[in-house]
């Protein structure tokens, strides 16, 4: 039962019109499907799929001390962040238990941050304690504004379609910012599928024109675009081995501890750094590592990993991968037993299955 | 949603066709539908007996995994091996191609009490 607090995006209407099965996430009522997960996944994987994202927190800072502060709030070295760049960083606290995984976006005149649904209020919150005796100022746009995902190798050419051919352009982790009269468009080449494509935020009473035009109709819909849901969405970030919140980053852990010290610079000082430190001193105690299962059957979170009949780790995401076709999973081993080759077995349902590491991400786009 | 006549069905969503002795199983389109795309099905063996509240197998889809229940004491008679190469027959067809089990019932009164297809949408729409 979708309870009455849930928020709508500006998109609910369309999401309804396209048929997509609601549910509530992160206090959202957000499309969990529309024609199918599966069909979704291959679709974004050869075509273009568009998500609505506009759950996500979208944050804006200004103030002569922004870049100040957010490298010390980031793990992420954002000291020197060049304009028109997107930066992945997590924000930590001083124990280095992960609060959130964000975009960090250097503006001209101010800085944006994309952050988690989930964890919007709290990051909200976390700012609004440290910027005390700071130049910056918060502004909380998440409902001002609307974000969609425009996903998948096709993503180029519907760009060039819709005259925004200029995009090509533009390298990955880059953004650039349309002014259409008073109207502020923000495209970055962004995504959390492992394909091409973008991410655009747009005023909130914008997207509902915008999406259509993209889609078409139900009945007369775009060839290469489709509307796609959060379901696809973890299929695809699996496959992409990239991480989620909740799943492989959280509180209980640090950056290091969960397998993403590309993003954690310890040359400066940063909220966790301190315990970062401590925590690579003493040597990081597990890997996230890739598991590729036998059989079709899904691990789930929390599942646990055998070996010799001992339990040594634990699943963070598992899917049956729509384009290898097989049963994967990340998780965290031990680092003796996290060499790619190495069989464990794992959980499933009521039984066990037998499993190898291997190399992530399970796929690259060609 | 389109909920057969002709059977039983359980709060944990199977419905369950008595013909002749022999009762058929699966789950229901809805939630068939609630679990998105079923990937795999878990099926007990033939001739393997089964108590009332028993677990029968396990429906597996990208979101979630559960358990599929038997309302009725007896044995297994058949299976749907078809499920085996081809899960998605329950998104397809959960009433008809995606049945899961047939079932020799040891006493079909433990039906009785199950819900009508009436009470079963009632049930579904007020979840």
């Amino acid at each position: 039962m979708i309870s009455e607090q849930l928020q709508r995006t500006p998109l609910y209407d369309t999401h309804v019109a396209f048929g997509a099965k609601m549910v509530p996430f992160a206090g959202w009522e957000m499309p969990v499907q529309f024609a199918g997960i599966l069909a979704e996944h291959n679709h974004t994987r050869t075509a273009c799929s568009v998500f609505d994202v506009s759950h996500m927190g979208r944050l804006k800072l200004i103030g002569g001390d922004c870049e100040k502060f957010l490298d010390h709030l980031c793990t992420r070295k954002l000291a020197g962040a060049e304009v028109g760049r997107s930066y992945y960083s997590h924000i930590c606290r001083e124990d280095g238990g992960i609060l959130d995984d964000v975009i960090v976006s250097r503006f001209e005149e101010h800085w944006g941050i994309v952050c988690n649904a989930s964890n919007r209020d709290k990051i909200v919150a976390w700012i609004e304690k440290h910027r005390a005796g700071h130049d910056v100022e918060l502004t909380d746009q998440t409902t001002a504004t609307a974000m969609i995902a425009c996903q998948g190798p096709k993503t180029m050419e519907v760009a060039e379609q819709f005259g925004a051919g200029g995009i090509s352009s533009l390298k990955r982790y880059r953004f650039t910012v349309r002014q259409v009269g008073p109207i502020a468009i923000t495209i970055y080449r962004c995504g959390y599928t492992g394909e091409d494509g973008v991410e655009v935020v747009v005023p909130a009473g914008l997207v509902g024109m915008l999406v259509p035009k993209l889609l078409g109709t139900k009945n007369s819909p775009h060839p290469l675009v489709r509307p796609a849901g959060l379901g696809s969405r973890d299929t695809l970030r699996i496959e992409a081995a990239m991480p989620l919140y909740g799943h492989e980053l959280s509180e209980d852990w640090d950056s290091l501890t969960a397998g993403q010290s590309w993003c954690v610079d310890l040359s400066r000082d940063f909220i966790g750094s301190e315990a970062m430190r401590a925590v690579k001193e003493q040597g990081v105690p597990r890997r996230l590592v890739g598991l590729q299962l036998e059989g079709r059957r899904i691990a789930r979170q929390h599942a646990a990993v055998y070996r010799g009949g001992e339990a040594i780790g634990e699943v963070t995401s598992g899917t049956l991968s729509p384009t290898l076709g097989t049963s994967i999973a990340m998780g965290f081993l031990p680092a003796e037993a996290s060499e790619v080759g190495t069989t464990v077995e794992v959980a499933v349902g009521s039984k066990r299955t037998g499993a190898t590491v291997v190399k992530l991400p399970f796929y690259k786009r060609g | 949603m389109n909920v057969p006549a002709d059977r039983k069905y359980a709060e944990t969503h199977e419905w369950f066709l008595i013909e002749e002795g022999v009762v058929t199983m699966g789950i229901t389109q809805y939630a068939a539908d609630e679990l998105t795309d079923i990937t795999y099905v878990e099926l007990p063996e033939v001739g393997s007996a089964i108590a009332m509240g028993d677990a029968v197998g396990e429906v597996e889809s990208v979101k979630a995994t559960s358990e599929i229940f038997s309302a009725i004491s007896g044995t297994i008679t058949e299976v749907n091996v078809a499920l085996a190469d081809h899960p998605e027959l329950l998104n397809d067809d959960a009433f008809e191609e995606g049945w899961i089990v047939r079932i020799a019932a040891d006493n079909a009164k433990q039906l009785q009490s199950l819900m009508t297809a009436a009470e079963y949408t009632n049930f579904i729409e007020n979840a």
